[in-house]
């Protein structure tokens, strides 16, 4: 909407949206104040006295280790997939009109606006029915679904953006297929694909939904904090690793939006 | 570039000879046959979703049509509708309708909500104010879900921030007296459906925000001049202008608010009654039940209910602001 | 000779269309050749037949009387002057212009020295640090032309190259278009839909209609002896005379043209002229344009600012030299 002159808000509205804001961020800054917190047994508010012991503690815990190199390791294999998958699928999607392109998109775009849970029971039926034993690379098979669409989203955007007479003019300059890709597409397409990535990344771990239903024994990051969550154990550590984890996916967040600010936005239709 | 250094290259031939070597057969190759090249681009994608992943969903379909062996708990793979007819069961028929609610009034509560934002970012803020603007509905939909939840535990618990809050106002007894409501209540807002609401509101705002956003942006500011100018309180302003055009967008963020609802088990999980959703039944019957064909048939509520709904929110034009 | 570019019989069909439909073509080398014509007749298809971004459906195509067909572009000897410029954002100017020379395998200093040299060559000297979205639109075309110029290619195409430019600036390029022609003597092959600028800058204009070429010749030969309606009405607003009145005065029924600077106007009445009446006079500085109404034939004059005229509405005689009218090929 645009008004031509800079107009003033009526107060109401300012009140409203700034309540509005304010509950969407108040949560999130009330675990940077748990995490400091004295207190072991329960949530007390206000927090009894403030320490910074509880950082050592959750630094010394295996089991805290464990679940984010398992977190690590699954959302870097499944990025990598997905920006395989999601480039090609972009690239051939803006590349021409073909017969079924529509279908497509639709696939791509299918296993996130379906909510996880079906991705989740669907895949868990799949390897029911096929006897695959749960391991990590049932997990990452599930991530690297719902990641394609991350990546292709930035992609599409960024192709539709890069006018195609600078293919034809590569190749009129004397370079080429291999040449062209190396030194037009890619350049061109790059920060898009890092954007798609980092998001993918973020997505990958912190996804809990789905990796319950493909995860057997193994222990994601946020599927040990959703066993902490059900049945609070430690929680002076939970509190510090939920510090950590939004720090952690902050900076992706904010990188991604960095490199694609002018032009395309990074799609909220992505998560 | 000289003019003799242009003749010098007139002897040049028109027309270069094919480059040796596999970089230049396989450019040729390709150039040639671009059919082929876009089939090998989209042959992994391709097979990879529509394999794995739509190769689940019709297991998850094969699956909801066969049935489970009471006596011996062994799943029995025959084609059946038992499974389905279990769904008409009137404890599972109640956990439909918990559900379906819940994301009618969440999707509801969103809307009212997020307008204000969607509206003051679409309207009023500019140039920098924007980018922030829009950083700070981004940043909460991106940042981690599970903590998301977890902050509510911390905020909802009796001896929480909220509590806290409401003795400090000398609230109390409203806080009480809201506990005290059949349905709603309940010991403290953690395990009330109150707190449920509140957090899915939550959980999905965001993604209410941004279609919505997008939708008002479309709308030209004089529109809104127009019609005060001839006459309309705000309210008739809203009603009759504002409304009707943002309308799209608050469809196509309904679509989200309605079927993350409707698919999530952790939320009810984490906050709430021990009642279950439709996430948490699928949950429980495929993991400690065992029961795969009944967790499946759950899972295709569903899959039917979004298909209506976007049926309808397609007929209301909801997909040109997504 | 060789010619530069030859086409025989090329068609280039998109389904049901035919974007261009057997053509022959011969354009001589050194030559700065246009190809005219209203949008969707075929001309920029043609350029496009040549660069090899398009494969003609049938005939042949050959470039310096090497055989083209089934040759992607980046094995032509050739370069194109795009619309849009189609400079790469990534590159800074230097390495744009460097592009070809990179790609071919040429080592940074001496493509860097030649992209350099270029740049002087379309008055852009120092530039080179600069990137596309620095530069204005005229500035950005040279950078276009350096460029394709800068591999010393065969035939440059130019595909509308100043269509995007202001009046002003679009008369400038016109002239050092030509005079880097000239200075260069590689065949340009140039495409517009602006009469004027191919007439003032071609040696030979084709002009297009539905993907056929109508006539292909100096700009004079098309200016003042066209052969068909089309070409008559669509280069220099020439009048269009109907096969009965043209038999009146040539004593054949031909389609015949007339241009509108040939006809003078007698403000009295005499019986050996044509009868008109003015219907409007439009002042363009140096001459008037007239209107005329000749018993339902609609005709145009340009006349020299100061001839006296009635009023519009008036009636008058027109006069004109009879060998100035020209018979056109189209039958009747």
């Amino acid at each position: 909407m645009r008004s031509d002159h800079g107009q003033i808000a009526p107060l109401g509205l300012k009140i409203a949206a700034s309540f509005g804001l304010l509950f969407l961020h108040a949560p999130i800054l009330l675990i940077f104040v748990y995490a400091f917190t004295t207190e072991e047994k329960s949530y007390q508010w206000p927090p009894p006295g403030l320490t910074a012991q509880w950082f050592a503690v959750t630094w010394n815990r295996p089991d805290v280790w464990e679940a984010l190199s398992l977190s690590v390791r699954v959302a870097a294999i499944s990025t990598a997939v997905a920006l395989v998958l999601g480039t090609l699928c972009a690239a051939a999607v803006s590349r021409s009109k073909f017969f079924g392109r529509e279908t497509i998109s639709l696939l791509v775009i299918l296993p996130i606006a379906l909510p996880g849970i079906i991705t989740g029971i669907a895949l868990r039926s799949a390897f029911a029915l096929t006897d695959i034993p749960f391991s990590f690379w049932t997990i990452v098979l599930g991530h690297a679904t719902f990641c394609v669409v991350v990546v292709y989203n930035n992609a599409v955007a960024r192709f539709r953006r890069t006018s195609g007479s600078m293919i034809e003019a590569s190749m009129d300059l004397g370079a080429d297929g291999v040449q062209t890709f190396r030194y037009v597409v890619l350049p061109n397409i790059a920060t898009a694909l890092l954007a798609g990535g980092m998001l993918a990344f973020a997505l990958s771990f912190d996804e809990v939904i789905v990796t319950t239903f493909t995860a057997g024994q193994q222990q994601t990051l946020p599927i040990w904090m959703l066993e902490e969550l059900i049945r609070p154990r430690q929680r002076p550590v939970t509190n510090v690793v939920a510090m950590v984890v939004v720090l952690v996916t902050l900076l992706p967040i904010l990188f991604a939006y960095y490199l694609t600010r002018d032009g395309d936005q990074i799609a909220g239709s992505g998560k | 570039m000289s003019v003799s250094t242009v003749s010098q290259y007139s002897a040049a031939p028109a027309i270069l000879p094919a480059a040796s070597g596999m970089r230049g057969v396989l450019s040729d190759a390709f150039w040639r046959r671009p059919k082929l090249l876009l089939l090998l681009m989209l042959l992994p994608p391709v097979l990879w979703l529509g394999i794995i992943y739509i190769g689940s969903l019709f297991a998850l379909l094969l699956q909801s049509f066969f049935s489970i062996d009471e006596f011996s708990g062994l799943i029995n793979r025959e084609f059946t509708l038992k499974t389905y007819g279990d769904l008409f069961q009137a404890a599972n028929l109640d956990i439909i309708l918990r559900t379906v609610t819940m994301a009618a009034t969440v999707t509801l509560a969103s809307a009212v909500i997020a307008f204000p934002i969607a509206y003051y970012a679409a309207r009023y803020a500019r140039g920098r104010w924007k980018a922030l603007f829009y950083l700070a509905v981004m940043l909460p939909l991106w940042s981690s879900y599970l903590v998301k939840i977890y902050a509510w535990k911390l905020i909802l618990a009796k001896e929480g921030i909220l509590t806290w809050l409401f003795a400090k106002l000398n609230l109390l007894w409203l806080l009480d007296a809201w506990l005290s409501l059949p349905v709603v209540g309940g010991n403290s807002l953690s395990v009330s459906f109150t707190g449920t609401f509140i957090v899915f509101v939550y959980v999905w705002l965001p993604f209410m925000i941004l279609p919505m956003q997008a939708a008002l942006e479309r709308v030209p500011g004089n529109l809104i001049e127009a019609s005060a100018d001839l006459g309309a309180s705000p309210g008739q302003t809203f009603r009759n202008v504002l409304l009707p055009l943002a309308l799209p967008g608050i469809v196509a963020g309904s679509i989200f608010t309605f079927s993350l609802t409707l698919g999530d088990y952790i939320i009810p999980q984490v906050i709430g009654t021990s009642r279950l959703f439709i996430g948490q039944a699928v949950y429980t019957q495929q993991g400690t039940a065992g029961n795969i064909p009944l967790a499946a048939a759950f899972a295709v509520v569903p899959i039917v209910i979004m298909g209506l709904y976007l049926w309808m929110a397609k007929r209301m034009g909801a997909f040109d602001a997504l | 000779m060789t010619p530069a570019v030859s086409f025989q019989k090329v068609s280039r069909h998109f389904g049901a269309v035919k974007a261009v439909d057997t053509v022959d073509l011969d354009i001589a080398p050194g030559e700065f050749f246009a190809m005219l014509g209203p949008s969707g007749s075929g001309k920029t298809t043609c350029l496009r037949l040549i660069a090899g971004f398009e494969q003609p459906t049938a005939g042949l195509i050959a470039i310096f009387g090497e055989r083209a067909e089934g040759v992607p572009p980046y094995r032509r000897n050739v370069n194109t002057v795009f619309q849009d410029y189609a400079l790469f954002p990534h590159l800074n100017i230097l390495d744009n212009v460097a592009y070809g020379l990179m790609v071919k395998g040429i080592g940074k200093a001496e493509r860097h020295k030649a992209a350099e040299e270029a740049l002087s060559l379309v008055r852009l000297p120092g530039y080179g640090e600069r990137r596309p979205s620095q530069l204005s639109g005229g500035q950005r075309q040279r950078v276009a032309l350096a460029r394709a110029l800068v591999n010393r290619p065969k035939v440059l195409l130019l595909d509308e190259p100043l269509g995007a430019l202001d009046l002003k600036l679009r008369e400038n390029m016109q002239d050092e278009l030509k005079s880097l022609q000239k200075v260069l003597g590689i065949t340009f092959v140039f495409v517009t839909h602006d009469q004027g600028e191919a007439l003032s800058m071609a040696d030979h204009v084709a002009v297009f209609n539905d993907g056929r070429i109508m006539q292909v010749g100096t700009p004079r030969d098309i200016y003042e002896r066209p052969r068909t309606r089309f070409v008559a009405d669509f280069v220099g607003s020439s009048n269009v005379l109907p096969p009965d009145f043209v038999q009146r005065y040539s004593g054949q029924r031909r389609w015949g043209s007339l241009r509108p600077e040939a006809i003078r106007v007698v403000k009295s009445t005499r019986d050996d002229g044509l009868s008109a009446r003015l219907v409007s006079a439009n002042y363009l500085g140096a001459t008037t344009r007239l209107a005329l109404d000749a018993d339902g034939l609609r005709l145009h004059a340009v006349v020299p600012a100061g001839t006296s005229l009635p009023e519009e509405g008036e009636a008058l005689v027109l006069t004109f030299n009879r060998d100035q009218l020209h018979l056109m090929d189209e039958p009747a």
